[in-house]
This record gives C-alpha cells, sequence and structure tokens, in this order.
C-alpha cells in the first residue's frame, strides 16, 4: 500500500506492506536509521519519534500506515542546521549518554515533554521518561540534561 | 574540576566525549543500520520445548512461502561439518541447530532465509517440527542425580560438568570445627540477563574476492576471527570481523552465538549478504545469562569478631551447554576472590557445575568472571555473622579488613591484592554518609516499630585478566594490544584490541596518549572493532580495557616517546642521553629554555630527521604481570513498609577506589550505570524457569528494568590507591558498581528487618518476598 508521511519536514511516499511497522519504515524505507528498535513490546522507548509537532509515540507500535498523512520528527531532524538542539546539547555536556542506543528516543520523549512542561521539575521528568529505558546511565545525568535543556541550553 | 583538554596534563580531565556528537544527532552506526544489496534476511525457528526429541522437521511448507529463499536445520550443518561450535573456553561444544533432540526452550531449530523480515518471520511460522517430550532437569539439585542424562553425545555419561576447588580443605575444616561461633547460610545468586539495549545481530556477506565480510555486535572482534577460522575452515586472512557501535554489552556480546553461523553459511550457501537481528526475546531466552550460583557458605569466628576461616560449596547450574564465559583453566573463574576484603586465616572454595534444561551462558556479566557471585556471597554472609555476633557490620568489617600495609597482600586463595586502604575507604564513606547520626535515627525508629536498614559491601574486585601464564581463551592468551601513529602535524591515531559499547574509550584512550605524549586528546584518534586494521587483542570485557588495554597503550606511547627522543636529540644538537622529557617536552637537561614540543619532534620525524628512521609510530602487546583489585565501600540506606514490604532506597553512597582515574566524568558515569543495574538485580530481575522448563520472563514486561522514577538517586565518592603495577596506575571501574551494590542493597533490607528476626532473603527481593518474610516473622512470633 502506498502511504505518505513526513519526516523532519521532507515527505516520503513510500509502497509499503501494510504490516510496515512505523520504525522499520523511518529506518528502511526513508533510510533514518537513528530511531532504534530495542524489544517487542512498547517496553525500550528506542524507537520514539514526536508526532506532529508534540506527541511523543513509539514508532514500533505503530504501523506505518497511521502514520499516512502525518508530520514525524525524528532524531534526524533535532539539529537546526549545524546547530545543536538544546537538548543534543545537553546530552553531550552533561554525559547523558554511554552506548547512544537509546539516546534518539529520549530525547525525542524529553522534546514533547519540554512541549507540553518547559519547566519541568525533576520529578516531572523522571515521570516523563519512565517509558524509555536507558541500560547506561542510571538517569541521573539524563535528568541534569533535560534540565540544561528547560534552561535554555546554558551547561 | 578541569574540563579542557589540553597539550599534556590530560589525565584526570573531565573532558566531553568525543564519540557524542555522532551518538546525539542519530549517526551512531550499529549492526541494523547495516543494508547491503540483495540482502536476505534470517529468522530462526526456536523449540517451544526444553527437553524433546525431534522425531522430524518438515520445510516443505516453508520453502512455498514468498520470498523464502532457503531453510536450514541441523542435519544440513552437520552434514557440512558445522553441526557444532566450540564453547568460550572450548571445553565442551554446542548445536548450531539442534541435532536430534532439543535442550532448551528457544534453543535454534531451523534457519529460515527470506527476502524481507515480514517474510523470513512467515517461513518460520510454516516450519513444521514433529518433537516427542522427554523429561525436564530444571535445576542443578536434579541435575546431580544423573536420574536423566541430559547430554549423551558426551563421553562422560552424567550430568555433571567439573569439580573446580582452591585453598586448604582440610585446614579449613579444622579451623571451623575449632571456630567458637560459625554461621552458615545458603545464598542464591539468581540467573538474570545482561539484556543490551540493542539485541545481538549480524550482517555477513562474501566480497567479490570470496573474503567473508562480518559485521556483528561482538565485544572481541578478534577472537572471533580465530573462532570462525577454527570453527568454518576459512583461512583467517580471509575473515573481516568489524564491530561497529554496540548498544550495550555488559558481556552479553562475548559469545559466539548460532545465529552468526546461521548467517555465514547462508550467505555462502545462497551467495547473498544476510542479515540476521534478534528480538529482545531471542535475547533474553537464548543468549548468555549470567550467575545462577547456589552457595553454600559457611564462616567461623572468634566471639569477638575476629574471622577464623571461610569455607564456600557453590552449586553451578551451567544450562544445556558448558557455554560459560570463563578463561579456560579457571572453570569458575576468578571465584577464590571470595576471601574478599577480610584477611582470612584460611579458607576453601568449591564450584561443581551442572547440566540442566535451560539457556546456556554463565557469562561475566558487568564482573569480571564470577566476581559478583564471590562478592555478593561474602558480603551477605559477613553481615549474617554481625548478626549471630551482635556486632555492627561496620566494625565487623574494620576489624577484619586486609590492612594498608599487608599490600601487596597475598590472599588464602591464590590472589596477590596490588593495592588498597580499605579502612580509609570505608571511613570516607562513613563521613559522607553521616553514619552516627543514621544508627541515631535508625534507633528511634524501631523503638516505634518502623523498618529502617542501612546496608554495607566493603567489596575488592579482581580485574584485568590477565597474567598469560594463567588465563586463555580457547588457548589465547588474554593480553592486549595498542598501536599509535604519529602524524607530521602532532595529530595521531590509536588502534587496540579492545571494544567500546558505551564505556568511552574514544575519549580516554586518547587522555593517556594526549598525557604520555604531550599532545591534545582532541586530535587523537581512536579506533577499534575492525580485525583488518587494530592489532590482536582479547576484547572489552571483566574490566580489563584500562587495566591491560589501557596499559598497552601508555607502554605503546612511552616507545613513541623514546622514538622521538632521538629526532629531539638532533633538533637540540644535544646528545640524546643530555635528553630529557620534561613537562610534557623535551629539554636538555639542566637547560630549560633548549625545548622542543612533540608536535614539533613529529614534523621533524618526516622531514628532518637527519639519520633516524623515518616517521613516529609503535606498536606495545601488553601481558599484565597480575591483576588489578579495585575495591570500594557500599551504602544502602532504606525504608522498608511494614505493611506492603515496599522497599524505598532513600540513600545510596559509593565511594570506589579504581586507583588513578583518566576521566572522572566517565568514571562516576560508569558507577552510576553499574550502580542501576545492581539495584535491578537486588529488587526486580530473575531469569525464572518452571518445573517444565519454561522460561517465564522472556521480555521486559517479565524481565523487569528499572526506569527513571523507580532509579534512586546516586551519590558518589573516591579514595585513589594506585596500582603499583600498572603504568598509569589506573584498575578499572566499570563493573565495580554492579558487583559490589547488590549485597549493600540486601544487607540493608535485612538489617531493616533484623528486628523482626530475618536473617536472610535471596534476590531479587521483591515486594511480594519483603511482605512474606515480615508476614512470616510476626506470625513466629505470636
Amino acid at each position: 500500500m502506498k502511504v505518505k508521511v513526513t519526516v523532519n519536514g521532507v515527505a516520503y511516499e513510500r509502497d509499503v506492506e501494510p504490516r510496515t511497522l512505523l520504525a522499520y519504515f523511518l529506518r528502511e524505507d526513508c533510510g533514518l536509521t537513528g530511531t532504534h528498535v530495542g524489544c517487542d513490546t512498547s517496553s525500550c522507548g528506542c524507537c520514539v519519534v514526536v508526532m506532529d509537532g508534540g506527541r511523543a509515540v513509539k514508532s514500533c507500535t505503530m504501523f506505518a500506515a497511521q502514520a499516512d498523512g502525518h508530520d514525524i520528527l525524528t532524531v534526524e531532524g533535532l539539529a537546526d542546521g549545524g546547530k545543536l538542539h538544546p537538548l543534543q546539547q545537553g546530552f553531550w555536556d552533561q554525559h547523558g549518554l554511554q552506548c547512544g542506543y537509546c539516546t534518539p528516543g529520549m530525547m525525542l520523549t524529553a522534546y514533547a515533554l519540554l512541549k507540553h512542561h518547559p519547566t519541568p521539575s525533576e520529578a516531572d521528568i523522571r515521570e516523563g521518561l519512565a517509558g524509555n529505558l536507558c541500560r547506561c546511565t542510571g538517569y541521573q545525568n539524563i535528568v541534569k540534561a533535560v534540565q540544561q535543556a528547560a534552561r535554555g541550553g546554558q551547561p | 574540576m578541569s574540563t579542557e583538554s589540553k597539550p599534556g596534563g590530560s589525565l584526570g580531565v573531565a573532558m566531553k566525549r568525543k564519540e557524542d556528537p555522532r551518538f546525539i544527532q542519530g549517526k551512531g552506526h550499529y549492526v541494523d543500520d547495516i543494508s547491503m544489496p540483495g540482502m536476505l534476511y534470517l529468522a530462526l525457528v526456536r523449540s517451544p520445548y526444553s527437553h524433546a526429541e525431534i522425531k522430524s522437521i518438515d520445510i516443505s511448507e516453508a520453502m512455498k512461502v514468498p520470498g523464502v529463499k532457503a531453510v536450514i536445520t541441523g542435519k544440513d550443518l552437520e552434514a557440512a561439518g558445522l553441526g557444532w561450535l566450540p564453547t568460550f573456553h572450548g571445553l565442551d561444544k554446542q548445536m548450531v541447530l539442534a541435532i536430534g533432540k532439543v535442550l532448551f526452550q528457544y534453543q535454534e531449530v531451523a534457519a529460515v532465509f527470506a527476502e524481507t523480515r515480514g517474510a523470513a518471520a512467515d517461513g518460520v511460522e510454516a516450519v513444521q517440527v514433529d518433537y516427542a517430550p522427554l523429561p525436564v532437569v530444571a535445576d542443578p539439585f536434579a541435575s546431580k542425580t544423573d536420574k536423566v542424562i541430559l547430554r549423551p553425545d558426551r563421553e562422560a555419561k552424567t550430568n555433571h560438568i567439573f569439580h573446580w576447588e582452591v585453598g586448604d580443605k582440610d585446614g579449613t575444616a579444622r579451623a571451623l570445627a575449632a571456630s567458637p561461633k560459625r554461621i552458615s547460610q545458603r545464598i542464591w545468586f539468581q540467573r538474570c540477563h545482561p539484556a543490551p539495549l540493542e539485541p545481538c545481530g549480524c550482517v555477513a556477506y562474501f566480497d567479490t574476492m570470496g573474503r567473508l565480510q562480518f559485521h556483528v555486535t561482538s565485544q572481541a572482534p578478534h577472537v572471533y576471527r580465530t573462532a570462525l577460522a577454527i570453527v568454518t575452515g576459512i583461512p583467517e586472512d580471509k575473515i573481516h570481523v568489524m564491530s561497529p557501535d554496540l548498544g550495550g554489552g555488559f558481556g552479553n556480546k562475548v559469545p559466539i552465538y548460532p545465529g552468526y553461523v546461521c548467517a555465514i553459511v547462508g550467505a555462502l550457501k545462497i551467495g547473498r549478504p544476510v542479515k540476521w537481528i534478534e528480538t529482545r526475546t531471542e535475547n533474553l531466552t537464548s543468549t548468555g545469562f549470567a550467575r545462577d550460583y547456589h552457595m553454600d557458605v559457611e564462616i567461623g569466628a572468634t566471639p569477638d569478631g575476629r574471622v577464623t576461616a571461610l569455607h564456600v560449596a557453590t552449586a553451578a547450574d551451567h544450562g544445556a551447554f558448558d557455554a560459560a564465559a570463563d578463561p579456560s583453566k579457571y572453570p569458575a573463574g576468578m571465584f577464590g576472590i571470595v576471601t574478599g576484603s577480610y584477611d582470612f586465616p584460611t579458607a576453601h572454595a568449591e564450584v561443581d557445575a551442572y547440566f540442566t534444561n535451560k539457556a546456556p551462558g554463565g557469562i561475566a556479566y558487568r564482573c569480571s568472571f564470577r566476581v559478583t557471585e564471590a562478592s555478593f556471597a561474602i558480603e551477605r554472609a559477613m553481615d549474617i555473622l554481625a548478626d549471630e555476633l551482635k556486632i555492627d557490620p561496620v566494625e565487623l568489617r574494620r576489624k577484619n579488613f586486609v590492612r594498608k600495609d599487608q599490600f601487596p597482600y597475598p590472599s588464602r586463595l591464590g590472589f596477590t591484592y596490588d593495592s588498597g586502604d580499605y579502612h580509609k575507604t570505608l571511613d570516607t564513606a562513613l563521613e559522607a554518609l553521616g553514619y552516627q547520626a543514621l544508627l541515631k535515627e535508625q534507633a528511634e525508629k524501631r523503638a516505634k516499630g518502623e523498618l529502617m536498614g542501612i546496608g554495607f559491601s566493603t567489596f575488592t574486585e579482581v580485574v584485568g585478566a590477565g597474567p598469560s601464564k594463567h588465563f586463555d581463551i580457547l588457548g589465547i592468551k588474554m593480553f592486549d594490544s595498542a598501536e599509535i601513529r604519529i602524524h607530521p602535524t602532532g595529530a595521531g591515531i590509536v588502534r587496540a584490541g579492545t571494544k567500546s559499547q558505551g564505556q568511552g574509550h574514544e575519549t580516554t584512550w586518547a587522555q593517556i596518549v594526549g598525557e604520555e605524549l604531550g599532545l591534545d586528546p582532541q586530535n587523537i584518534m581512536v579506533e577499534e572493532g575492525d580485525t583488518d586494521t587494530a592489532p590482536y587483542g582479547l576484547g572489552t570485557y571483566a574490566s580489563r580495557s584500562t587495566p591491560v588495554a589501557g596499559a598497552a597503550i601508555a607502554m605503546a606511547a612511552r616507545r613513541v616517546r623514546e622514538k622521538a627522543r632521538k629526532v629531539a636529540a638532533h633538533l637540540l644538537e644535544a646528545g640524546e642521553a643530555d635528553v630529557e622529557w620534561k613537562d610534557y617536552k623535551f629539554q636538555v637537561k639542566g637547560v630549560p629554555a633548549k625545548s622542543v614540543t612533540m608536535k614539533e619532534v613529529a614534523f621533524a620525524a618526516y622531514t628532518n630527521m637527519a639519520q633516524n628512521e623515518p616517521g613516529l609510530e609503535a606498536t606495545y602487546y601488553y601481558d599484565p604481570p597480575n591483576m588489578t583489585f579495585p575495591n570500594g565501600t557500599y551504602v544502602a540506606v532504606v525504608d522498608v513498609d511494614r505493611e506492603t514490604g515496599e522497599v524505598k532506597v532513600r540513600r545510596f553512597l559509593a565511594v570506589d577506589d579504581c586507583g588513578t582515574i583518566i576521566n572522572p566524568m566517565i568514571v562516576e558515569g560508569q558507577i552510576h550505570g553499574g550502580l542501576t543495574e545492581g539495584f535491578a538485580i537486588a529488587f526486580m530481575q530473575e531469569i525464572q524457569y518452571d518445573s517444565e522448563g519454561n522460561n517465564l520472563n522472556t521480555n521486559f514486561t517479565d524481565y523487569l528494568v528499572p526506569t527513571s522514577l523507580e532509579t534512586p538517586h546516586w551519590e558518589t565518592a573516591k579514595t585513589i590507591t594506585p596500582s603499583p603495577h600498572h603504568p598509569i596506575g589506573a584498575k578499572g571501574v566499570g563493573e565495580s558498581p554492579n558487583v559490589g551494590s547488590p549485597a549493600a542493597f540486601v544487607n540493608a533490607v535485612v538489617d531493616a528487618l533484623s528486628p523482626l528476626g530475618v536473617r536472610h532473603i535471596d534476590m531479587p527481593v521483591t515486594r511480594d518476598k519483603v511482605w512474606r518474610a515480615i508476614r512470616d516473622a510476626e506470625a513466629r512470633k505470636t
């Protein structure tokens, strides 16, 4: 079937199997491999992308067909040209990542969180990120990274 | 704390990670990101039974599925001489695809190759396997009876794999019998799983020259190359192993798995690239698990708390094949570290391993081989002894610590501890914690019937395998290596036989080179994981990167420096003996004004080297003279809800002594991560099997990974006692928090419940288990 999805401002029209998950559509049909897959049960959040400007969705739990006609933001679309997004800068400055596998999903969940709560408390951040697993960092520096981004990017 | 990198003085700097820009922009390069023209997808048929005879396999329906190109079974592989592959240490073999019978649930039975991911999954569904169930052996104690022999393929018709022991058996028995006080406890370290967020996988193809190009999630790419050459018969020069960015490893990506072999066979047979990426369920059910040690611990002591003897007897559940990741001569790994930080006059440890109908493994999950098991056993048992003697567990530890003046300390179980100052590390923790105030608060709460616990773990690890006279894998000695090339402009590249999985080698290796050569680490590129370019190394696991490869890098840099000295002498118009390396540059002795920088020397090495050999590079293969012994004091403070059994970790303090610190930001990050994994093991994780051998924790809804909500806030502090034998005094740290923390958590919970008479709870210490322990204790009292 044909689906047309706008990803990071670029329209991708592709012919896919109806069962194609959005995560694999992004990775294999659009070639945007920054979105990762880490489980089969919607538990890990490695695949989170932002839909229509503010909704964090697990792209392994949506069919590509369900994204037809929608706008998707992936990690590849976070930076503004050569300038890192405050979340990207925060993750780098605060050592908010180690292996990097959860990082794109973590940043996009935080992106949607900050859209809705521009000045979150630590508890808000921890609750907001609870659908994203990280095996490396213990979350403490991820929280700091999001706090830095919320402050406007100052370390 | 300085965060600026500069030429020289780059050790101990919290330099931001050089690898991060690609990860934060979605430009990481993981195995599943690789696509090849014409690539096929591999999916595996797996057994629903834990022990069953395979009566027949019918692939005819699968071959009719649109897109399916081939299906292979164990018989096909056996005919090609590839039916079995040697396990990690080479002491056993495991089936690639089941031959004759299956031995654990989710065992690989057939391989389906198809044009798309979906078609491969459809093909798997269409393979018909007729199983005849056999009696199941689901624990090592049932296995011990040999009523059902699981591995008739082996010469010895028994489920017993090995008996290993170390120490003075008779002396320990005598000392225990003569001890006025004795405690004993069975301590089970449950089966758990490293579960890196990126599952295992590979892409295999043969290039136009017939050379195997193999991209794989491997923590030890060189060992893979050699093992594949041995298994497949492909000459080693015709195998190129590349381990790209790894989404975590934690020991899970050390063994070679059947999916890898099937992908290579498929690529050869069909003549097209093959990708295999396991699912999370496949990862949790079939790849290397960790622990599953049942340890009977006995300690003897004097009434005033001086330990006299330690005995530990262990039944180890190795699963269906002996695929434990332990060096060849050490089937129970470094379990001899079980005397821990304490000066036992005599000790004896033994391990008996058994086959069961469970997934194979026993890998070194974020720990040097079997160190976490040992550390948990002794730290838990010391608390039980303290409880028995009515002595503060801190005082019991202090009284029995190996003293600073005893280093290098020969332990009774065969190790020579390199350095440490356990009393200082403990005191640092007590002060940072405010221990006396916490004890006071606890006494007040106890008077009111509230349950508050303080748990200590004062562990010693043994990492950095290792001296080649002791340690090998498949016969390959456990050295490591580095190659450094300095370019004309003073930039350079370092290649090592290790493989980062998130540890930050691209930053820390550059910092070592920067420190040794007075160059800017920002301009030292680090490359790992490519067997065509990196010098041969044994890889990254068991906290061996910094102790072994880190040392190799420092030594290679010093070789570069010696070569550079000749060029410097030429530039300074001085005799070589008159040129010294001081303040990160070459100087004429006694004439500081006459100096040249390494950058200037590097340029001269290519442009003005006089009679000296051109170029500036060196390689070093480092064979460590000893292991290193990181240690620490960890403290957990918990509140337990008497009504619900809920445990709240109020505080957790980790004081680590990992010797010289290369990058404090990265060290702290490693500690946060390891503590979180230890927290998970202590409170929520277990791979459980029922009596029929069914795996009950097959995904992240049943095998829990802590989220940001449950994870406590981590406090850290440090003492620094450099390793005397390591070139820069570093010891390794990545695994300490996972090794040391489970005991602190459990000791805290048991301490909270001790007024009720609770002495031990096996991990994971779930709310349910705590609630039952409280209920049972209260029932006993009434």
